[in-house]
């Protein structure tokens, strides 16, 4: 009995936490684009503007 | 279905390794003679993209066949200024739509070369929304030249007001979710008590442990039904509040009862609390709601920006000469407006100044351009196709044909508003029969004993029938089914639309743009010798009539004539050593031979040799015969409404094997020919594509429009289509067919399972265990036949 006032709690602190993730990440529009996210991961994109674009011959991707 | 279409469909390569026969930019096939790429606009892409060291896109996108490839056209840069808005510390933001996005490597692609711009501070591609948010310094002028970079690449882009379009949709999409979201986490920790509970049922747990855990589990559960049951009580309450039922009726009093016994029972220290089944019911049923309005929102979204790609601005001409690019909308009564060739024009009005052909196909069906000169009246949504034409406008707003159409249309729609969904149908029967089932429970237990043990066992009875089965039975299937037909191109843009698919027995299809490509082919006449053709091909290089063009396409490697002068609405001549040439209209090339027989023709003139006649023909879709003999294979009855000229008409019926034809049908006609179909109980399905077939698709039972259609049409049919093959109309009624077959199994097996479980209740037999377990194993086996359509062949 004990050891459910403290677990009982426990676990609904980590559902709550879920949860709070959960909801921060629709807010933050993680959900607006499925289809691109998963396609993304596999361009690896230099960072825009880091660096004015050197001559294309030296650039030139394999 | 496996057609010829598959054959004629452009190959495009895997990969970027150009092959001999293949633009290597935009991978359409090339011509004869033709190296590495098929026209200028593809050679210059491909040089910009290599020298910004960006090639490794050829390497990793796939082209989709179906999909408008990747090869710049020439087209007026829309008008950014207007939809530029301010963004943080001076930047300026401009939301625009991209056709033509293939894969996740032509994402790559726009954001990469954008942000090799300096003054590009932001560019982010959504893959699913195909829109494009892009942020710059500077004037509307930079952002012009950003546009026409993208443009330049072969996408074609249409600035939009983000505000105005899909915002509301994402709004109900995101509250969907967010409810989904505290559903699942309030049921995931309500069942993991209720199981402890259930578990120390038979022994061990003692009442105050149970009594604890019932109160946890009622501080988690009362909140997260008021929150997440929102979506269902305003619908319920909205129907009532009409005198209506639907299916939200009996979930929200069956949830609303579950969880004010459960907190009864849980005050009273008692054993029967139901806010596992209450909250998992939940859950559930948002899930089916969820993916039904994401689906829907997908389809509506992609028809939007179909019909905002097509929307042209006009060019309104002032009096001191200078020329202004305005929506179509703000155009007035008087202005006059500038239509250059090839441009479709905006208002109707009356031709001040050129002469012209224009295509009439989306007024009248007609499929031969008309010759205008100045006094005709052209009408909005008809091309222009020779030389520019200066229009002075008659009619705007609610004035003009176009707005005539709309008043057809909606005359037409009220018919159909009365169609109710099947559910609702079945909610309509269901709820009073499992309300009058409880009181008889409720009425038959409190003459046994106790009223409480009453209330309880009546409860249960609307619980245990809560409709998680029947509410997932039809969106389950309705969800698969249109995440199928999407990846075909195909975009159900009405909910009702499978279901009145389902029951279709007789198709009616328009001719022009429908059963045809809106493309004119040269007859090939063994008669015509190989010289002619090349002199003819030489001379009509010069011009964009579409005779013309269809004269090049034929004989793509003569060269070219200098000195070529065009008389529009006649023809067109050239001075040689020999003599002059003339190519053109029957009178333009002095012929007096008899024997006019209405097919479009094009004469050719030369010195000292009698004229030669070239023959065209309207090309079918690849697939039209193929597709209309499935539909009279499957029994279904297939007609031809065409606008056009009977003689046209009956020699195209007899090609695709139409027995039924009916020609030069007016809009009006048209959906006259479709009521009176309606009044013999036949159930047509309409299939076109012009603004003349617009009211007639309002009208019809259910209809399709293919994408290159006007955007009235497409506004107007509940199913859209992409790409050549008319395979898609086929396809969609074997869909709608298949997944009408699921959902009835479906409803079957859920009024089989309240067969067996409402008796159970009404004697008092049913646990919250029980109840639990049924409610979720019922909902899984719903959803596991519906995925079934999936499965099936593609």
């Amino acid at each position: 009995m004990n050891g459910l006032l403290l677990l009982i709690p426990i676990a609904l602190a980590l559902g709550f936490a879920g949860l709070a993730c959960f909801l921060w990440a629709l807010r933050s529009g993680q959900f607006d684009d499925l289809d691109g996210a998963a396609g993304r991961i596999l361009f690896d994109d230099p960072p825009p503007n880091a660096a004015p674009p050197p001559p294309p011959s030296s650039r030139r991707l394999p | 279905m496996k057609t010829g279409a598959a054959l004629l469909e452009t190959s495009a390569p895997r990969g970027g390794i150009a092959t001999a026969a293949v633009c290597a930019h935009c991978g359409s096939s090339l011509a004869d003679g033709a190296e590495r790429f098929c026209c200028g606009g593809c050679a210059a892409a491909y040089r910009l993209i290599e020298d910004l060291g960006l090639n490794r896109y050829y390497d990793g996108r796939h082209l989709d066949p179906q999909m408008r490839l990747p090869r710049p056209v020439s087209e007026p840069i829309p008008n950014i200024a207007e939809f530029a808005g301010a963004g943080g510390d001076g930047t300026r933001v401009l939301h625009l739509m991209v056709d033509g996005l293939h894969c996740a490597a032509c994402v790559w692609l726009i954001e990469n070369v954008l942000a090799r711009q300096p003054e590009v501070s932001e560019a982010r591609v959504n893959l699913t929304s195909r829109r494009l948010r892009l942020a710059w310094r500077g004037d509307a002028q930079a952002g012009l030249r950003l546009v026409e970079l993208v443009q330049r690449l072969g996408y074609r882009v249409m600035p939009y007001d983000p505000q105005r379009l899909a915002g509301q949709m994402a709004d109900e999409e995101r509250r969907l979710l967010r409810a989904l979201a505290v559903a699942g986490f309030a049921a995931a920790n309500v069942m993991l008590l209720s199981i402890a509970i259930w578990a120390g049922i038979d022994g061990g747990m003692g009442q105050a442990t149970r009594d604890l855990l019932h109160w946890v589990s009622a501080l988690i559960a009362l909140p997260a039904v008021a929150y997440a049951g929102q979506p269902f009580f305003r619908s319920a309450w909205r129907a009532l509040r009409h005198g209506r039922t639907n299916m939200d009726v009996p979930i929200s009093v069956g949830v609303t009862l579950a969880t004010a016994m459960s907190l009864f029972e849980t005050i009273n220290s008692g054993r029967q609390a139901y806010f596992e089944s209450a909250v998992m019911l939940l859950f559930f049923l948002l899930i089916g709601r969820y993916l039904d309005l994401r689906a829907r929102g997908r389809a509506r979204s992609a028809a939007e920006q179909l019909v905002g790609l097509m929307a042209q601005p006009a060019t309104v001409i002032d009096a001191d000469g200078a020329t202004r690019r305005m929506p179509a909308a703000s155009v007035a009564v008087g202005d006059t407006l500038l239509v250059a060739a090839g441009e479709r024009i905006t208002a109707d009005g009356r031709i001040a100044q050129g002469q012209s052909s224009i295509d009439k196909s989306m007024i009248d069906g007609e499929s031969m351009p008309a010759d205008v000169a100045p006094g005709s009246m052209v009408f909005a949504g008809m091309v222009n196709l020779a030389a520019p034409l200066r229009i002075v406008v008659t009619a705007t707003g609610e004035r003009t044909f176009l707005a005539e159409i709309a008043r057809l249309m909606e005359s037409a729609e009220q018919g159909r508003a009365r169609l109710v969904v099947l559910a609702d149908r079945i909610a309509r029967l269901y709820a009073p029969a499992v309300h009058l089932l409880a009181i008889l429970t409720f009425v038959a237990w409190a003459f046994l004993g106790p009223w409480q043990a009453a209330l309880l066992n009546a409860v249960a009875v609307l619980i245990i029938t809560c409709p998680c089965a029947l509410g997932l039975a039809v969106p389950a299937v309705q969800v698969i089914a249109s995440g199928r037909l999407m990846r075909r191109g195909i975009l159900l843009k009405s909910a009702t639309a499978l279901e009145r698919l389902a029951a279709v027995d007789t198709v009616a299809f328009d001719k022009t743009g429908t059963l045809t490509l809106n493309r004119i082919e040269l007859r090939r006449d063994p008669g015509i010798p190989p010289a002619a053709l090349r002199l003819a091909s030489g001379l009509a290089a010069a011009s964009r009539h579409p005779l013309s063009e269809s004269l090049r396409r034929a004989c793509p490697e003569a060269p070219p004539l200098a000195g070529v002068a065009e008389h529009p609405g006649a023809g067109l001549a050239a001075n040689t050593p020999d003599g002059q040439v003339r190519l053109g209209s029957r009178a333009f090339c002095a012929v007096t031979e008899a024997g006019d027989d209405g097919l479009p023709e094009l004469w050719l003139a030369q010195p000292n040799s009698a004229p030669r006649r070239f023959v065209f023909s309207v090309s079918m879709r690849p697939d039209a015969a193929a597709v209309v003999s499935w539909l009279r294979r499957n029994g279904t009855r297939v007609l031809l409404l065409s606008g056009d000229r009977p003689a046209v008409v009956a020699d195209f019926a007899r090609e695709v094997g139409i027995a039924e034809w009916h020609a030069a049908l007016g809009p009006g006609e048209k959906c006259a020919a479709l009521a009176a179909l309606a009044a013999e109980g036949r159930k047509v399905l309409m299939v076109g594509d012009g603004l003349n077939d617009a009211p007639a698709l309002s009208a019809a039972f259910v209809s399709m429009s293919p994408a290159s259609a006007a955007d009235v049409s497409q506004t107007a049919a509940d199913v859209v289509f992409q790409g050549q093959s008319l395979g898609a109309v086929s396809e969609t009624l074997m869909v709608a067919r298949q997944s009408a077959r699921l959902v009835h199994e479906n409803l079957a097996f859920a009024i089989g399972y309240n067969a067996l479980a409402v008796p159970l209740a009404m004697l008092g037999q049913v646990t919250p265990l029980l109840a639990a377990a049924a409610m979720s194993s019922s909902s899984l086996v719903v959803v596991g036949n519906a995925l079934r359509l999936s499965w099936r062949r593609q």
